[in-house]
């Protein structure tokens, strides 16, 4: 994958945050990504990503489940081998109803975990670019991607003014590859274990 | 962005004066610390329980069913009361997990991640039972609906038994899908502060990449707001399912229609207790008091005080309905192998009366509620209780049937069905070990989504924001939009 430029800024508060994202957006910058340590609410509305179709695609994963368990049990109690339960019909939708509902809600929750660790590029053994170790800790680590007309300088020094706490520039790979960390992103200051 | 005010008058869910990065070194530092004695000591007694467990299994396998004192009329036992024992324990982690997260309930972010937790193993120690129970275990698969090769002979999706499998199966997919996905954000916490390379290695793939993108948080929120929809009512559903097992039959004490109510109050019953014994633990040996605080053991004791007390209720309901119906089984049922304190298994029903209904109602009390010592061994004494009933329910409905020519010696345990039971208390503990030492007990993210509105250290300024006027409040609030 191509390698690009970003500046870096890094925020400690996110009543800082949110302002800074509108002046960096109005100006004209393109905000690659903000690296959150929670889910920090009204951030994709503020960045203007639009809202996630996951919970659609987990209904469609629903459906899926109550149509395979009805169609494959009246299919087993009806057509393929239909056993006499007391003259009871062969057709007993009821007694189905709880399998039936069990199977929704596993196809709908193995399908939206896959379909969201495949929308987020997640898995095991993946490795990401991080742009500042804190960003899972305490920092909100705001990225904007250079273009080639992007004056680094000012735009680190519009970045503090904005309230950044620390600016950095960065090239980086964008996506994901199968790997190792670099070195340089393998310490953090934490280096003296002790006992509980 | 929702306004950062949350009432004075609430409790905080985080003690003292916390920043972010102080949320992650409390939270964080039991795991790249090394264990301590005691952690030691536990870990090995658990051990020690799963191998006499394994022991019992082999012989179980190796000379069948006979090892276990079940007879003609008792043919369900301590294996069956122990399975659902196990799985009403498990529903406690969903619940706060789910049900608490669409009620909104703050609290529920300080012991969410650990009762999750406690729920998978609980899940995992219920699901041997059944299991093993089969005797011929090699042919377990055959409770599959696949095609085969004997017609195709199909499972009968019409029986409750089959219904648990599928229950107990996508109940036990569906908690640990949502408990990994609630963890992959903390253990990538853990991964960036990791000081080898080891550590950095392992809690890179546990934590599968994630960086803290904002779209990505986006869709985890997402998913975790589906999957809390989809886990409540299936938390219902499973304990449910389990009470159809003896509710569809037709056995005098089984066959009541306030099975599944009451099944599923009992288990969220007992599984609180167990969250509150694990939890008095965790609190202590990590320091963690100012995480899990009083108000958090103060919620869940009320929760325990509400649902013995439904339990209490469907016990008398029961007892009123036996006497009511008239019928001759039913009341013989209720009224002499029950209710009767001297007939072979009353001693089992009035232990469960006393440890379930009567002594919860000590809750009543505040001071009771915020009592460490009182929760813990309240927590114990209802788990007590909760496996009574389930070896009431089960073995007092069985031991004398229609013909009293069938009825069955007294039956107990053998070594080997008490093996089996302390085994899965050794499958339960080592993995709680584990998870206690490798894994983030609290959740890290979700601590500090709430730190700012509900931390002791940023409640104490709010008092000023009560003093203003409504427009300066809204005016100061609303630039975030």
């Amino acid at each position: 994958m191509a390698k690009k430029k970003f500046v870096v800024g890094c925020f400690d508060e996110e009543a800082v945050l949110f302002p800074a994202v509108k002046k960096v957006r109005t100006a004209g910058y393109k905000i690659h990504d903000v690296y959150t340590p929670f889910a920090v609410h009204g951030l994709d509305h503020a960045l203007g990503l639009r809202e996630t179709s996951l919970h659609t695609a987990g209904f469609i994963y629903g459906i899926t489940g109550t149509s395979t368990a009805l169609g494959s049990i009246s299919w087993i109690l009806v057509k393929d081998w239909p056993l006499n339960f007391g003259g009871k019909p062969n057709f007993s939708l009821p007694a189905w109803i709880p399998i039936t509902f069990e199977l929704t809600v596993l196809f709908a929750a193995v399908g939206m975990v896959l379909t969201f660790c495949y929308l987020c590029q997640l898995a095991p053994f993946v490795k990401k670019h991080h742009f500042h170790p804190r960003a899972t800790d305490d920092l909100f680590v705001m990225v904007i991607e250079c273009t080639e007309k992007t004056n680094v300088d000012d735009l680190q020094a519009f970045l503090s003014s904005a309230g950044a706490i620390e600016t950095d520039v960065q090239v980086a790979e964008e996506g994901w590859w199968l790997g190792t960390y670099d070195k340089e992103e393998t310490t953090f200051e934490n280096s003296n274990p002790v006992v509980a | 962005m929702h306004l950062k005010y949350e009432s004075q008058l609430r409790e905080p869910l985080v003690m003292g004066n916390k920043d972010f990065h102080q949320v992650t070194e409390d939270i964080v530092r039991p795991i790249e610390a090394k264990p301590s004695k005691l952690w030691y000591i536990g870990f090995y007694i658990a051990v020690a329980l799963l191998l006499f467990g394994i022991y019992s299994i082999y012989r179980d396998v190796t000379y069948g069913i006979g090892q276990w004192n079940l007879n003609k009329t008792i043919g369900w036992g301590w294996d069956i009361t122990n399975f659902v024992w196990w799985v009403g324990i498990g529903h406690a982690g969903t619940l706060i997990s789910a049900i608490l997260l669409l009620f909104r309930q703050g609290w529920r972010t300080g012991v969410n991640r650990a009762a999750e937790a406690m729920t998978i193993f609980a899940v995992m120690c219920a699901g041997q039972f059944p299991i093993w129970h089969m005797g011929r275990v090699w042919m377990a698969f055959f409770v599959l609906p696949y095609p085969n090769t004997r017609g195709p002979l199909w499972v009968n999706f019409n029986s409750p038994l089959l219904w648990d499998v599928f229950a107990i199966s996508t109940y036990f997919t569906v908690s640990l899908l949502f408990w990994y996905s609630g963890l992959i954000p903390d253990l990538a916490t853990v991964r960036d502060r990791a000081f080898t390379k080891l550590r950095k290695k392992l809690y890179g793939i546990a934590s599968f990449g994630w960086t803290g993108s904002t779209k990505h948080w986006q869709r985890h929120e997402s998913l975790s707001l589906v999957l809390a929809g989809l886990s409540t009512p299936l938390v219902l559903s499973v304990h449910t399912i389990v009470s159809f097992d003896f509710a569809t039959s037709v056995v005098p004490g089984w066959h009541t229609t306030i099975f599944p109510p009451y099944f599923v109050a009992g288990a969220i019953f007992s599984g609180f207790a167990m969250v509150q014994s694990l939890m008095v633990i965790i609190r202590k040996v990590f320091n963690m008091e100012e995480y899990i605080t009083l108000g958090h053991i103060e919620a869940m004791n009320k929760i325990i005080v509400l649902t013995g007390s439904i339990v209490g209720i469907a016990y008398l309901t029961e007892l009123f309905m036996g006497w009511y119906s008239q019928n001759k089984y039913e009341g013989y049922t209720f009224w002499y192998s029950r209710a009767y304190l001297f007939s072979p298994y009353g001693w089992s029903y009035w232990g469960m009366m006393a440890c379930n209904v009567l002594s919860p109602q000590i809750f009543w009390f505040r001071k009771m509620r915020r009592n460490v010592f009182v929760t813990f061994f309240m927590s114990v004494i209802v788990n007590i209780g909760m496996w009574f009933e389930r070896f009431v329910i089960i073995v007092t409905s069985l031991y004398r049937d229609y013909l009293p020519s069938s009825w069955s010696v007294y039956y107990s345990p053998t070594i080997w069905e008490i093996g089996f039971y302390l085994g899965t208390f050794g499958l339960f503990f080592t993995c709680f070990f584990l998870f206690a030492k490798y894994f983030p007990v609290i959740a890290v993210a979700e601590i500090k989504y709430v730190l700012k509105t509900s931390g002791e250290g940023f409640k104490n300024k709010m008092d000023k924001i009560e003093e203003q006027p409504l427009d300066t409040f809204i005016h100061d609030n609303a630039h975030a939009h």
